[in-house]
Order: C-alpha cells, then sequence, then structure tokens
C-alpha cells in the first residue's frame, strides 16, 4: 500500500489528509510537505488527518516531532485528528499522546 | 537439553536493503501470521515489530558501505509461536547506543529534548513477547510471539553481544 496525501489551504491554516503507509519509505515525502508548511512564515495552524492511515511506525512519530518543534518556533499551532485505534496504540506506547495536540470530532 | 520443541516450518526471504521492500517484508509476516491463527491486533504488532526490524537493518547497517546489502528474514513457524529473525551484515552498533534506544518519549520532557529516533527497538520489546538482540558482524533482532498467552511472561526479554 502506498501513501496518500492531500493538503488544502486556506490563507494560514493547512489541512494535511494522510493515508495508506507511513514508513521510511514514504516517510520523507510526509516530512517534506509537514515541514514546509510549517516552515511558512505566517503560518498559524497545520492540521493532519490521520483516518485513513493503514499503518505508520516510529518514522511517523519521528515526523510529528519534528513539525511539532519547527511549528512551535514558528509560532504555529500542529494537530491531528481521527487516530485509527492502530495509531492511537502508536502514540500511545512511544508516549507521543502526552506531547501532541489531538483536536477531538463533535461526537467525542 | 532434552526440551521438546515442536517441528518449526521455515520460511526465508532475502529483500534487497532498500526502504522499497519494507512493505513485502511486513506483508509476508502479516500472511504468515495469519494463517496462524494470531488475533488482527497481533498480527498488527507483529508487522510494526518487523518493519521497525527492517527499517533499522535499512538505515543502519550499511551506512558506511557502498554495496547495496541485504536484509534477511526468516520465520519459525512453530505450532505454540512465531519466531522471526531480522538480519543483516552491516556494521552493527556500538554498545553505548543501547539503553537510549529502549525507553519511549516521556511524558513531561519538553519538546526539545524529544528525538526524532531510536524508538525502534523499545518498540520491538514492547510489541513482542521475547526479543534478543545480537550485535557481532551486522545485527540480527530475533523476536517470538506466542499464539497462546497464557503461562508465558510476556516481558522477558535479553540483550547479548556474544550469545550464539
Amino acid at each position: 500500500m502506498d501513501l496518500f496525501m492531500n493538503t488544502t489551504s486556506q490563507e494560514a491554516e493547512h489541512l494535511v489528509v494522510l493515508g495508506g503507509d507511513i514508513d521510511a519509505h514514504t516517510g520523507p515525502k510526509v516530512k517534506e510537505t509537514l515541514m514546509s508548511l510549517a516552515n511558512q512564515p505566517g503560518a498559524s495552524r497545520i492540521l493532519v488527518d490521520l483516518e485513513a492511515v493503514e499503518y505508520m511506525d516510529s518514522t511517523g512519530i519521528g515526523i510529528f516531532i519534528a513539525a511539532m518543534k519547527a511549528c512551535k518556533q514558528n509560532g504555529c499551532a500542529f494537530e491531528v485528528q481521527k487516530l485509527s485505534p492502530r495509531v492511537e496504540r502508536l502514540f500511545r506506547i512511544t508516549g507521543l499522546y502526552e506531547h501532541i495536540a489531538v483536536r477531538k470530532g463533535e461526537s467525542e | 537439553m532434552a526440551q521438546q520443541k515442536p517441528l518449526a516450518d521455515r520460511i526465508r526471504l532475502t529483500l534487497p536493503n532498500q526502504t522499497d521492500y519494507l512493505g513485502v517484508a511486513r506483508l509476508t509476516v502479516s500472511g504468515i501470521a495469519n494463517r496462524m491463527g494470531f488475533s488482527y491486533e497481533e498480527i498488527e504488532d507483529i508487522k510494526l515489530a518487523v518493519g521497525e526490524a527492517c527499517t533499522n537493518a535499512v538505515k543502519h547497517a550499511y551506512k558506511d558501505k557502498e554495496e547495496a546489502g541485504f536484509i534477511h528474514i526468516e520465520c519459525q513457524v512453530c505450532s505454540d509461536r512465531l519466531c522471526i529473525e531480522v538480519s543483516d551484515q552491516g556494521v552493527g552498533f556500538a554498545e553505548e547506543l543501547l539503553p537510549e534506544q529502549l525507553t519511549p518519549i516521556y511524558a513531561g520532557r519538553n519538546l526539545e529534548d524529544l528525538d526524532e529516533g531510536g524508538l525502534g527497538l523499545y518498540l520491538i520489546h514492547t510489541l513482542m513477547d521475547e526479543v534478543v538482540i545480537r550485535s557481532e558482524s551486522g545485527v540480527m533482532v530475533s523476536m517470538t510471539k506466542y499464539v497462546r498467552r497464557d503461562g508465558v511472561a510476556g516481558d522477558d526479554w535479553t540483550i547479548s553481544e556474544t550469545e550464539v
């Protein structure tokens, strides 16, 4: 399974929808996209939708840590939403869950 | 050792040391685990552990060598467990790297102090029942998942540089 990635931007707010596999093969593309958004002057919010992610490993964790650091430096908010049970488990096991901002849906 | 061991079916897979083939490694192991009767959650855990072991091999094993290398995966299918060995003939790793590589991201730490890497071995130990890592000529990660968990200590693991 390949990576799916779609970015939509509204002024300084960016929504990145990820799907498929995020591993050491597809990760660099994800990192490049998130870092370039995070480093944009005036960027105010990056929201990453993870609903369609089928596989993610520590490569993904590393990418989010890098993006969170860049966002913090740039005064930009970084959030994720719609974590699948597998992704949530990975976030909890690694401890990232304590650090990452998870946007809850209306039903949650 | 007079201990009776169930006969194992062995499945071997050799892949080029490229990230392109990480998905193939995961799918192969997932297929084997599936026919052994592991649950969906267990299969996903095994996939993740194998993915981490292979990623370590691709990223670290041959970085100082000019020629492309290989990742060897051997699955031993026993009646009560699946043992997977992921090995390379790369540079191995320095001993001092080990303790740091076995920790999660601690809560309460500052974002600035979080490392972007080094979670792979920690995840493997967390997800599998038994893990042995040897670093002699190259690295060999041997990980076992039991089909039935009752009576099995899940947290036992050993790291040995010399164990054969």
